[in-house]
């Protein structure tokens, strides 16, 4: 009995031992860990894969956990570099062991999506009437609110189930940054953050749990990004922009969106409720965040040639997933503030 | 074997059991040290605040403690007749060639993940619960156990889970112990004129105190359960005796948004929630030991 448990122990260990040699002593394969938002983790799967198959040495490990944990975990260095839809506040970044910076990966779309069997054209939403809805003043899908700004559709008398996040999120953010600047009782009653005290409605996890609980209930109106309605057959609604016009969630009309703010040099904006007649309203960049100067050199040089990959080759892949590519002036202040990065 | 070797067994087993109560403490203390800014700002107001706004940074538990106690009271009324059924069918009532089939497969329930019952939840109870809630008449949705809209998901769904999820380890607990019934207690019953029923009425009785044990294991679980219960429960902070309102829970609301918590006093006012499902739990233990020493006499 005693000598099996020897010759069982010798055994697990010989098993554990050579593998254990592999990762600590070969400097062939490069690993770089990251966290945070799960607005674009589609394409960021996309890209860390075809990356790899790129450069095989270099391994992009990537955890969607949500924007705010991605700066948490930044911050306290447990991973090389972050990903969030919401830019570092000021204080986040007092907080950091060393300067951030930002850069913006892809352009997204968060957009109104319902469900109702009866109505068969795209519903259109200003921003006021959104607030109101997500406020519980909007009750009902026949209310002259709607109404007004759909003169003509069949609205039916059903409830309205409000669908909002139950984690906390960048996509959360974003709307909710647009409902503050359109709303002013929505800003000071709720106002704009990763997680907010919700007036009403019923919380689903993830995009993936709010489209899940929006297809099941009749009469239920939730926030999802784009690619999530797109692929998931779920109907969406036109949303007012500053200008008036009702602009329905597309890659060119986000294109607009971007185009018509300036870029501050430190890439940290929101382009929520832009100016510009074809721009969509709720749309925002999506950031990587890492240090500026790492004190690990060969992963600061692997990041940085990633960076680049995706920024130039990277954006070719976006509009198969739905995100907007960059605009090009965009990618140029890009790739002059790689330059800063110390490697 | 010397006694030595006896001495030697006897400080290791010691140890081991010591490690447990050092766990506990540690538990206890690490969860109190990362609330402080918590128990700091709101103090005993937070067992009452109904607030949780993140922006604001007014956090109250309420709503959650609610939501936790509710579900797993009322999973609690569903899971223990129909889980006390089956121990009794299977021990006393049921063909000896079905009993083992039967316990394997209620046995069978338990080790389901509960991510498992979490997406069973939402595709498949969650609508069958939202066309019960249409069909409920009219008169009845007058009345504040059923108010509110039809959404599927929600307090009912939820404790349904639960329940179904409780079942198994109640049934099996019971199942022992009615096992372990002597034959001579039955035997006396039957011999003092007892029908099958009262004969197995007096089974359990003697059985009792282990059978409110296992009750009290379900509850345990009950409490605690995340997963499934995020999934269909609505994920709503408001104090609502509907089974129709979407509530939330300590566990769910941990879970949701622990990994988004950016600021010091949202992380701290987390963990108090944890800190304070550590104290209801031990508070639930406690009272089951002490309900069992009661009927013990």
């Amino acid at each position: 009995m005693k000598r099996t448990a020897v010759l069982f122990l010798a055994a697990a260990l010989f098993a554990c031992g050579p593998k254990e040699q592999q990762t600590t002593t070969s400097s062939a394969t490069l690993t770089i860990n990251g966290a945070g938002a799960t607005f674009p983790n589609p394409i960021y799967s996309k890209w860390f894969d075809d990356y790899r198959k790129a450069h095989p040495n270099v391994q992009v490990n990537y955890q969607a956990i949500g924007s705010g944990g991605g700066i948490k975990q930044l911050t306290a260095q447990t991973v090389f570099f972050g990903a969030s839809d919401m830019p570092m506040t000021d204080a986040q970044l007092k907080a950091a062991p060393g300067p951030i910076l930002h850069f913006p990966t892809v352009l997204g779309a968060v957009v109104p999506s319902y469900n109702l069997a009866e109505v068969k054209e795209p519903l259109k939403f200003s921003g006021a009437l959104l607030a109101d809805i997500y406020l519980g003043k909007v009750k009902k899908w026949n209310d002259p609110a709607i109404a007004k700004l759909n003169p003509g559709a069949a609205l039916p008398a059903t409830d309205i189930t409000v669908v909002h996040r139950s984690e906390g999120s960048g996509t959360t953010f974003i709307w909710c940054d647009f409902l503050s600047k359109t709303s002013p009782e929505f800003k000071q009653k709720v106002g704009a953050g990763t997680a907010v005290q919700w007036p009403a409605g019923v919380g689903g996890k993830g995009n993936d749990g709010v489209s899940g609980l929006v297809k099941q209930t009749p009469g239920a109106i939730g926030y999802i990004e784009l690619i999530y309605a797109l692929q998931n057959k779920i109907s969406f609604g036109a949303v007012q922009n500053k200008a008036g016009t009702f602009v329905t969630a597309s890659l060119d009309s986000v294109t607009a969106a971007a185009a018509g703010v300036t870029m501050p040099d430190d890439f940290r904006v929101s382009i929520t409720d832009p100016d510009g007649k074809d721009a969509y309203p709720i749309s925002s960049f999506t950031w990587m965040l890492f240090y500026q100067n790492p004190t690990d050199k060969q992963r600061a040089k692997a990041m940085a040639d990633f960076m680049k990959w995706a920024l130039t080759d990277g954006q070719k892949e976006t509009q198969a997933l739905s995100y907007a590519p960059l605009p090009q002036a965009v990618v140029d202040k890009e790739m002059q503030q790689l330059q800063k990065v110390s490697s | 074997m010397t006694r030595g070797d006896d001495r030697s067994f006897r400080l290791f087993t010691g140890a081991v059991a010591g490690l447990i109560l050092v766990t506990i403490v540690g538990l206890a203390f690490e969860l109190s040290r990362q609330s402080a800014l918590s128990i700091a700002k709101f103090g005993l107001k937070f067992w009452i605040g109904t607030t949780w706004d993140p922006v604001a940074g007014n956090f109250g538990a309420l709503p959650f403690i609610w939501g936790t106690l509710y579900s797993a009271i009322l999973a609690l009324l569903l899971a223990t007749p129909i889980a006390l059924g089956i121990a009794i069918f299977i021990s006393e009532l049921s063909p000896r060639m079905l009993r083992q089939p039967l316990a394997y497969l209620t046995e069978l329930l338990a080790a389901i993940p509960s991510i498992v019952y979490g997406l069973w939840g939402i595709f498949v109870l969650v609508p069958l619960v939202r066309k019960l809630e249409i069909a409920l008449p009219a008169s009845l949705r007058k009345l504040p156990l059923f108010s509110g809209p039809p959404l599927g998901v929600g307090m009912g769904t939820a404790a349904v889970i639960l329940a179904i999820m409780v079942v198994p380890f109640t049934s099996s607990v019971a199942r022992e112990i009615l096992k372990n019934v002597p034959m001579a207690q039955r035997e006396a019953a039957y011999a003092l004129g007892a029908t099958r029923w009262e004969a197995i009425k007096a089974a359990i009785s003697y059985g009792k105190t282990g059978v409110v044990g296992a009750v009290m294991l379900g509850f345990g679980r009950a409490l605690g359960e995340t997963m499934a219960v995020t999934m269909v429960i609505g994920n709503s902070p408001h104090v609502s005796a509907s089974l129709y309102a979407p509530q939330y829970t300590m566990a769910a609301v941990i879970a949701n948004e622990f990994t988004e918590a950016a600021d010091e006093l949202y992380l701290h006012a987390l963990i108090e929630i944890g800190l304070l499902l550590f104290i209801i739990t031990i508070a639930v233990n406690m009272t089951s030991r002490l309900l069992v020493r009661r009927t013990a006499r």
